[in-house]
C-alpha cells in the first residue's frame, strides 16, 4: 500500500474518532446546554439543604435558568449557604423565594425559584431572603408521630403532663 | 551447616533478593521508558513510521471495537432495561446505557480488547525482530531502534487509543438505542433526553477519555517492553506475547480501580 492511502486511511480513522467524541459530548453529554452566555451569582440561606449537590439545576416554573455553584455552611449561624449562577438572560424580583424540591419520588433535588411581584429585581450577588429548607424524610415521620400522639392524648381528655407538652411544641413548630 | 541460624539468613537472603529483583524490574521499566519517551521527538519528526502505526494499530482494530462495542451496547440495553423495568425506571434506560459505556466499559473493555489485538502483534513482531537480530543490525548501522522501530508504535498507540475507545462508547449508545427504542419500545425523547440531563461533558465524557488515555499507554509500554526484553527464541516470543495480555489486562483493571477512585469518588 502506497503512503498516500495509509494516509487517507489513517485520516479517516481520525475522523471517525473525533466524530465519536462529538457525538458524546452533543448527543450523549449535551454540551451545547453547558455552554451558556453571561451568568450572575445569587445566595440563599437554608437551615437544610438535603441531597442538593454543587451542579443541581435552578428552576423556575420548571425551566432551567441556572446551576448550583457552590455549598458551604455558615459556622455563625450554622445555615447551609448554596450559591448559584443564573444566567443573564433571566432576571427575578428582589422578594423572589427559594425551595429545595426532588425532582419525582425518587429523583434529584434541584432548587425550585418562585418569583415575587417586587419592581426591583436581584442583581448579582444578593442574597434570597425567603427559603424553604429541603423535606428530610425522618423530621416528617417524627412531626407526624408527634401529631398522632397529641391527637390520642387529646381524645382521652386526660390534662396530663404529656399532652401539656406536646402542645407546647405544636405551637413551636407552628 | 544446616543449623537454624543458617536457615534463618537463608530466608532473609531470599526475601532480600526478591524485593532486590523487584527493583531492579522497576528500574529496567523506568529506563525503558524514559528512554522511549527521550526518542519521541525523533519519531515525530518522521511522522509518515508514526501513520503508519497509527494504520497497523488503529485501523486494524477498528472492527473488533466496533463490533463489540455494538454487542456491549445490545446486551447492556437488555439488562439495563430488566432491571430498570422492577423499579418502573425503564425511561432512564438512556443514562445508565451512556454512563455505563462513557464511564466505565468503553475505556476499559477496549483496552482490554486493544491489548488482545495490538499489544500482542506489537510484543511478536518486536520479540521476532530482536530473534532475526534486525534490531542489533540496526544498531551496528547506527540507526537507533529505539528511535525507528519502538518510538513510532508508542505514539500510534497513544493515539489510537481514545479514538479507539470513544468509538465503542459511540457504537454501544447506538447499540442501546437501538434494543432500547426499537425493539422494546422505549420513547426514544426519553430516551436521549435523560441521557443528556445526566451525562456531564467534563466529569463523564472527560474523565472516561482522560482514563482510555492512561489505559493506551499503560499497555502500549508494556507491549512494546515485553517485546524488546523478549528472550531471542521461539518460546521467549510465545512468553513474552502471553505476558503483554496478562500484565496489560491486570494493569488496566487496577489503574481503572485508581482512577475511578480519584475521579468519581469526589462529593
Amino acid at each position: 500500500m502506497g503512503r498516500k492511502s495509509i494516509e487517507t486511511l489513517v485520516g479517516l480513522f481520525v475522523l471517525l474518532g473525533f466524530l465519536a467524541i462529538v457525538f458524546l459530548a452533543l448527543q450523549a453529554a449535551n454540551l451545547a446546554s453547558f455552554s451558556r452566555g453571561a451568568t450572575y451569582t445569587l445566595t440563599a440561606r437554608f437551615d437544610n439543604i438535603g441531597g442538593l449537590k454543587v451542579r443541581a439545576p435552578v428552576k423556575s416554573a420548571g425551566v432551567t435558568v441556572g446551576r448550583i455553584s457552590a455549598i458551604s455552611l455558615d459556622t455563625k449561624t450554622f445555615q447551609g449557604v448554596v450559591s448559584m449562577e443564573i444566567d443573564k438572560r433571566f432576571e427575578f424580583p428582589a422578594d423572589t423565594s427559594a425551595k429545595i424540591l426532588t425532582a419525582g419520588l425518587l429523583g434529584d433535588q434541584y432548587l425550585g425559584l418562585e418569583p415575587g411581584g417586587d419592581d426591583k429585581n436581584l442583581a448579582a450577588g444578593d442574597a434570597i431572603k425567603m427559603t424553604q429548607s429541603a423535606v428530610v424524610l425522618e423530621n416528617l415521620i417524627g412531626q407526624f408521630l408527634y401529631s398522632k400522639a397529641a391527637e390520642g392524648s387529646d381524645d382521652k381528655g386526660g390534662k396530663s403532663e404529656s399532652s401539656g407538652k406536646s402542645d407546647k411544641r405544636g405551637e413551636k413548630k407552628k | 551447616m544446616t543449623g537454624e541460624p543458617i536457615g534463618v539468613l537463608d530466608r532473609v537472603a531470599r526475601v532480600g533478593a526478591t524485593a532486590l529483583g523487584v527493583l531492579r524490574a522497576l528500574g529496567r521499566h523506568a529506563d525503558f521508558l524514559i528512554e522511549l519517551l527521550k526518542s519521541v521527538p525523533v519519531a515525530l519528526r518522521r511522522f509518515y513510521l508514526v501513520v503508519a502505526q497509527i494504520h497497523a494499530i488503529g485501523n486494524y482494530s477498528l472492527v473488533i471495537i466496533v463490533a463489540s462495542g455494538l454487542a456491549v451496547g445490545f446486551v447492556l440495553g437488555l439488562q439495563g432495561y430488566y432491571t430498570l423495568s422492577r423499579y418502573g425506571a425503564a425511561e432512564s434506560l438512556g443514562l445508565l446505557v451512556a454512563l455505563s459505556l462513557v464511564r466505565e466499559l468503553g475505556p476499559v473493555v477496549t483496552a482490554l480488547l486493544f491489548a488482545g489485538r495490538a499489544g500482542t502483534s506489537l510484543t511478536a513482531e518486536i520479540g521476532l525482530m530482536k530473534a532475526g537480530e534486525q534490531l542489533a543490525a540496526m544498531e551496528m548501522m547506527a540507526v537507533d531502534p529505539r528511535a525507528r522501530v519502538l518510538a513510532p508504535r508508542f505514539i500510534g498507540g497513544l493515539v489510537a487509543m481514545p479514538f479507539l475507545a470513544a468509538l465503542f462508547s459511540a457504537v454501544g449508545i447506538l447499540g442501546g438505542y437501538v434494543v432500547g427504542v426499537g425493539l422494546i419500545g422505549i420513547d426514544p425523547g426519553a430516551f436521549w433526553a435523560q441521557m443528556q440531563s445526566g451525562v456531564d461533558v467534563w466529569d463523564d465524557v472527560g474523565n472516561g477519555i482522560i482514563k482510555s488515555i492512561v489505559f493506551g499507554l499503560a499497555c502500549t509500554f508494556v507491549a512494546l517492553y515485553q517485546g524488546y526484553e523478549t528472550q531471542a527464541t521461539p518460546e521467549g516470543v510465545a512468553q513474552a506475547t502471553t505476558r503483554t495480555v496478562v500484565i496489560s489486562s491486570l494493569a488496566v483493571l487496577a489503574l481503572d480501580f485508581i482512577l475511578t477512585a480519584a475521579m468519581f469518588s469526589t462529593p
